[in-house]
């Protein structure tokens, strides 16, 4: 491909006839590429030309940019017609509506209508744009499946909408999201199928993408990420429904493809031009044919096909320019995205993926919905991602485009062009910037002034003290750090920063406060939580995270759907991970009790998988150690012949119950120690607690089973049941404190369930009984527990509650019914000397 | 950049592979694990931490890292190497995805 010294119409400018162009299509490109050439011959460019465009669409140029409103029926078409009849009339150009190129002879130089007509040029352009694809799924031919392009689509799918039914828009992208909105606008009950996890994922990452969902739903609209339809269904010819690999069938009287697009390069491949995935082009817009051009989303330069205007117009006006006996040089667009999705703002542009030094630098503001993200490498933005707020992107962007240093000032960059120059980058000057009548905190009303008088006038130094006196972050706590930053500026050394930990470096809340705003805001899911409680890193940590999807289990045990990538791999996979990555396994043993039938069947799983290593654990049970993670399903389904459920030797949550032999054989015991002990297990197994729980009852007080080092422990005595707790035998050793004394078996079980409750809902996470009982004080343990018998019973029906949907053995979900397969089959194992072609490289570096 | 032959093999969709988690890939003695980060990218490295060789594809995925489940070292996923405080490095194995399918570049025997 070479590019010609001079444009083919340079050579004739030295006569004075005119050249003839024909231009193939009639889209905003070619629209654009006209307006640009039109002006430049006004202005006295040397040559002129005589313009005929063929357009298979049967209409003049209209923005394509504006289809969406019109299916919601904002605009009309003849709002959006960017050339009237008239402009074509007055600038000479011959307009053939409704008729398509079929082919170019490019020996003669002429071009052949669908007609038959033939058609001499000095210079072709092909603006012939892109093709939306079609998923090759059964039933995609059927009446009823669309695509949204054009005019015509956006017809179709408003006649569809006349009878108010069933919409499916296939795709989660910019245009199917607002073709799914111009349907919700038409009043159909509209689903959105995502294959993706995140909504928009070319131009989002996973925070904003949860906003999006979030604004989408909000209208009504049904979004469904990680959905891959298999099967269109249909009725005489029509579509009726939508199939999931799942099985699921969503019902649907209309179904819109959105699926991407692709250039449009028939006519092109058909004259031999050379194609790769576009209509290939050099910086002068110049096909391997000198006499032909492309422009648009036909075309591919140095390797990018573009699909958004701003590039399309830029190719334009490089091409007008040479049309016109100028020079000019395409090199390629940066592009970003600034679009309006649902009345949402998002601007999007670079690449914002995580990567080797790179660093982020997050701003969310939960109360306006507003999400920023900048990615830097080497101290220069190389990514932008905003929802909610956009008024600084393209402040952003400049830098971006720029590759401008953001050293200076970099501490107050994400609060945007305001705050530029915020002089010796001082975290605080964000908030010294604001005026005193700012609003800090909103639950309560309070602004800034309020807040540095009353330090003032009461010398105030602490956080407890400005929130007693003032009411700011005493309610949801979000604006805990603003009220914090404030304080550092009025008081300087004498501000007293607060002694609560933060759950990680993610988020300077603590424990207690992330768990009271789950309760008081209604919290129901990790990105909903970070969005909320303005998290400063994207997507948390592997400290944070495990401890919220914990919190959101506790708080939610009906609706909240667990994250196992939020969990350590023992409570993925459902067993213990050792040194070399094999895992052990413990099968459940009520109260530590087992029979011939059990030891034979775990003797039979030993031998078939030769596991190396049996042992008894301290808890009473056997563990099995040196399984390899592949058989665990197949381990499991043989225990889960025998009886066996999941020991959760592996998990935050019950362990287990130890017992003593009481009164069943011992010359001791009390009372029926071993069946109390069964009886417990089989009561709280399942459940899932901030750290591990051991229980063990002892039938006497000679305590063999060593109940009074557990988190929880039972002693028969004679008349009746001492229930001690918060014991530890681990790294600290410490002896059990009292709890109560009960009467009966149902009021040990009544206790403990509420202490456990107790210990779910007020527990850090990885803080075990003792630890928390420490930290709010034994004698507040007892009186939630023991003085209050209301908030007892209360505590044991949250207990029950959550116990119902707990008490799933996951060990059977994941042999018997193959849940979470993924997690213990390899994805592929190869060959060492693979069969396929090889193909033989450099190793990128 | 190294010049040693590779041999590019097709080894499953993006789609299997969870969301910031990871799947094994098994190649005679050697694992590989792959992983998919939560912007959708996917990552190779050998299923060795360089620390005492935990199964890093066991860990949790954050960011562009993975957190070993043995003792908690971070690995960075682009290249292999240990962030923080720690240091040593794992192999970092090049990926291709054409169409939602994953190809691993893998040491050509020949």
């Amino acid at each position: 491909m070479q590019l010609p010294d001079t444009p083919p119409g340079a050579d004739a400018s030295a006569r004075s006839d005119v050249q003839r162009l024909i231009i193939i299509g009639n889209g905003m490109a070619p629209g654009r590429m006209l307006e640009t050439l039109f002006e430049l011959v006004q202005d006295g460019a040397p040559v002129r030309w005589s313009v005929t465009i063929f357009n298979a669409e049967p209409r003049v140029n209209y923005n394509r940019l504006m289809l969406s409103p019109v299916l919601t029926g904002e605009k009309r078409y003849e709002d959006i017609v960017t050339h009237d009849d008239a402009w074509y009339e007055a600038n000479q150009v011959t307009l053939h509506k409704g008729l398509a190129i079929a082919s170019i002879d490019r020996q003669a130089r002429s071009v052949t209508d669908a007609e038959g007509g033939t058609h001499g040029y000095d210079a072709l352009v092909i603006a012939t744009g892109s093709t939306p694809n079609r998923l090759p799924l059964p039933g995609a031919d059927l009446d009823g499946v669309l695509v949204y392009r054009d005019l015509d689509d956006v017809q179709r799918m408003l006649d569809a909408s006349g009878d108010c039914g069933n919409a499916v828009v296939i795709g989660g992208g910019l245009l199917g999201l607002e073709a799914a909105d111009g349907l919700n606008a038409q009043r159909m009950r509209v689903t959105v199928l995502h294959h993706g996890a995140i909504l928009m994922d070319r131009q989002l990452d996973a925070p904003a993408g949860h906003l999006l969902q979030q604004a989408i739903e909000s209208r009504g609209i049904t979004v469904l990420t990680e959905r891959v339809t298999v099967e269109l269904l249909g009725e005489n010819g029509r579509v009726t429904g939508v199939e999931l690999s799942d099985g699921t069938v969503i019902p649907a009287d209309l179904v819109v493809m959105a699926v991407g697009i692709r250039p449009a390069t028939a006519v092109a491949a058909k004259a031999g031009l050379a194609i790769n995935r576009g209509i290939l082009v050099d910086d002068g817009m110049a096909t391997s044919d000198p006499h032909i051009f492309a422009i648009g989303e036909c075309v591919e330069h140095r390797e990018i096909c573009y699909g958004l205007v701003a590039p399309l117009y830029e190719m334009a006006n490089v091409l007008a320019t040479r049309l016109a006996g100028g020079q000019a040089n395409y090199a390629g667009s940066m592009t970003s995205a600034k679009l309006k999705v649902n009345g949402v703002d998002l601007f999007s542009a670079g690449d914002f993926a995580d990567g080797p030094g790179r660093e982020e630098i997050v701003l969310r503001d939960a109360s306006a919905g507003v999400y920023r993200r900048l990615v830097l490498e080497d101290d220069r933005i190389v990514g932008i991602v905003m929802i909610g707020d956009t008024t600084d992107g393209n402040w952003f962007y400049d830098k971006l485009k720029r590759e401008e240093s953001v050293e200076d000032g970099r501490e107050t960059l994400i609060f945007g062009q305001a705050f530029e120059g915020g002089g010796d980058a001082d975290p605080t000057a964000a908030v010294a910037a604001l005026p005193p009548e700012a609003e800090i905190c909103g639950c309560n009303g309070v602004c800034k002034g309020r807040i540095v008088d009353t330090i003032q006038r009461r010398e105030l130094t602490s956080l407890e003290e400005v929130r007693a006196h003032t009411k700011a972050s005493s309610s949801c706590g979000t604006c805990t750090g603003l009220v914090e930053q404030v304080m550092a500026l009025t008081l300087g050394d004498r501000f007293e920063r607060s002694a609560v930990t933060p759950v990680c470096p993610c988020t300077p809340l603590g424990h207690d406060d992330v768990r009271r705003l789950i309760r008081t805001r209604s919290l129901r899911s990790i990105p909903e939580l970070m969005q909320a409680l303005e998290w400063n890193s994207s997507c948390g940590c592997a400290k944070c995270r495990p401890a919220l999807n914990y919190y959101l289990v506790c708080e939610w045990p009906e609706d909240y759907s667990d994250d196992y990538q939020s969990r350590f791999i023992n409570e993925r996979a459902h067993a213990n991970i050792q040194k070399d990555g094999t895992y052990s396994v413990v099968p459940r043993m009520w109260g530590g009790m087992t029979s011939s039938q059990e030891l034979r069947a775990i003797a039979d799983v030993v031998d078939k998988f030769a596991i190396p290593s049996v042992k008894c654990t301290g808890g009473q049970r056997i563990d099995l150690l040196g399984v390899k993670k592949d058989d665990l399903p197949l381990v499991w389904h043989d225990l889960g012949k025998a009886g066996f459920v999941s020991g959760h030797a592996y998990a935050k949550g019950l362990r287990t119950v130890k017992t003593c032999v009481g009164t069943d054989w011992c010359r001791f015991g009390t009372q029926d120690s071993t069946g109390l002990g069964i009886q417990l297990e089989r009561y709280l197994w399942g459940s899932w607690t901030p750290a591990k729980v051991k229980l063990a009852v002892s039938g006497c007080p000679r305590n063999c089973s060593e109940a009074t080092c557990k988190d929880i422990g039972v002693l028969c005595v004679d008349s009746g049941y001492d229930i001690v707790f918060a014991g530890a035998a681990g790294l600290d050793i410490r002896g059990t404190e009292p709890l109560t004394h009960v009467a009966t078996e149902t009021a040990v079980i009544e206790h403990t369930a509420a202490l456990m409750q107790a210990y779910r809902e007020q527990g850090h996470y990885l803080e075990r009984i003792y630890k928390w009982a420490a930290r709010v004080g034994h004698d507040t343990v007892r009186a939630q527990v023991v003085d209050d018998a209301d908030n007892r019973a209360a505590l044991k029906a949250r207990f029950d509650r959550s116990q119902k949907v707990a008490q799933v053995d996951p060990w059977a979900a994941r042999a018997v019914q193959g849940e979470q397969r993924h997690e213990f089959e390899a994805l592929a194992t190869l060959p060492r000397q693979h069969a396929e072609p090889r193909r033989t490289g450099g190793v990128p570096a | 950049m190294n010049e040693q032959p590779v041999q590019w093999v097709e080894v499953g969709r993006v789609s299997d592979i969870p969301v910031r988690g990871a799947r094994r890939v098994v190649r005679g003695e050697t694992v590989i694990a792959l992983f998919r980060t939560a912007s959708d990218r996917v990552h190779a490295l050998e299923d060795r931490c360089p620390h005492k060789g935990g199964p890093l594809s066991q860990g949790i995925v954050h960011g562009d890292c993975v957190t070993c489940p043995l003792h908690n070292w971070v690995i960075g996923l682009a290249d292999g190497r240990a962030l923080g405080a720690d240091e040593g490095a794992v192999r970092h194995y090049p990926t291709r995805i054409d169409d939602g399918l994953i190809r691993l570049a893998v040491p050509d025997p020949s």
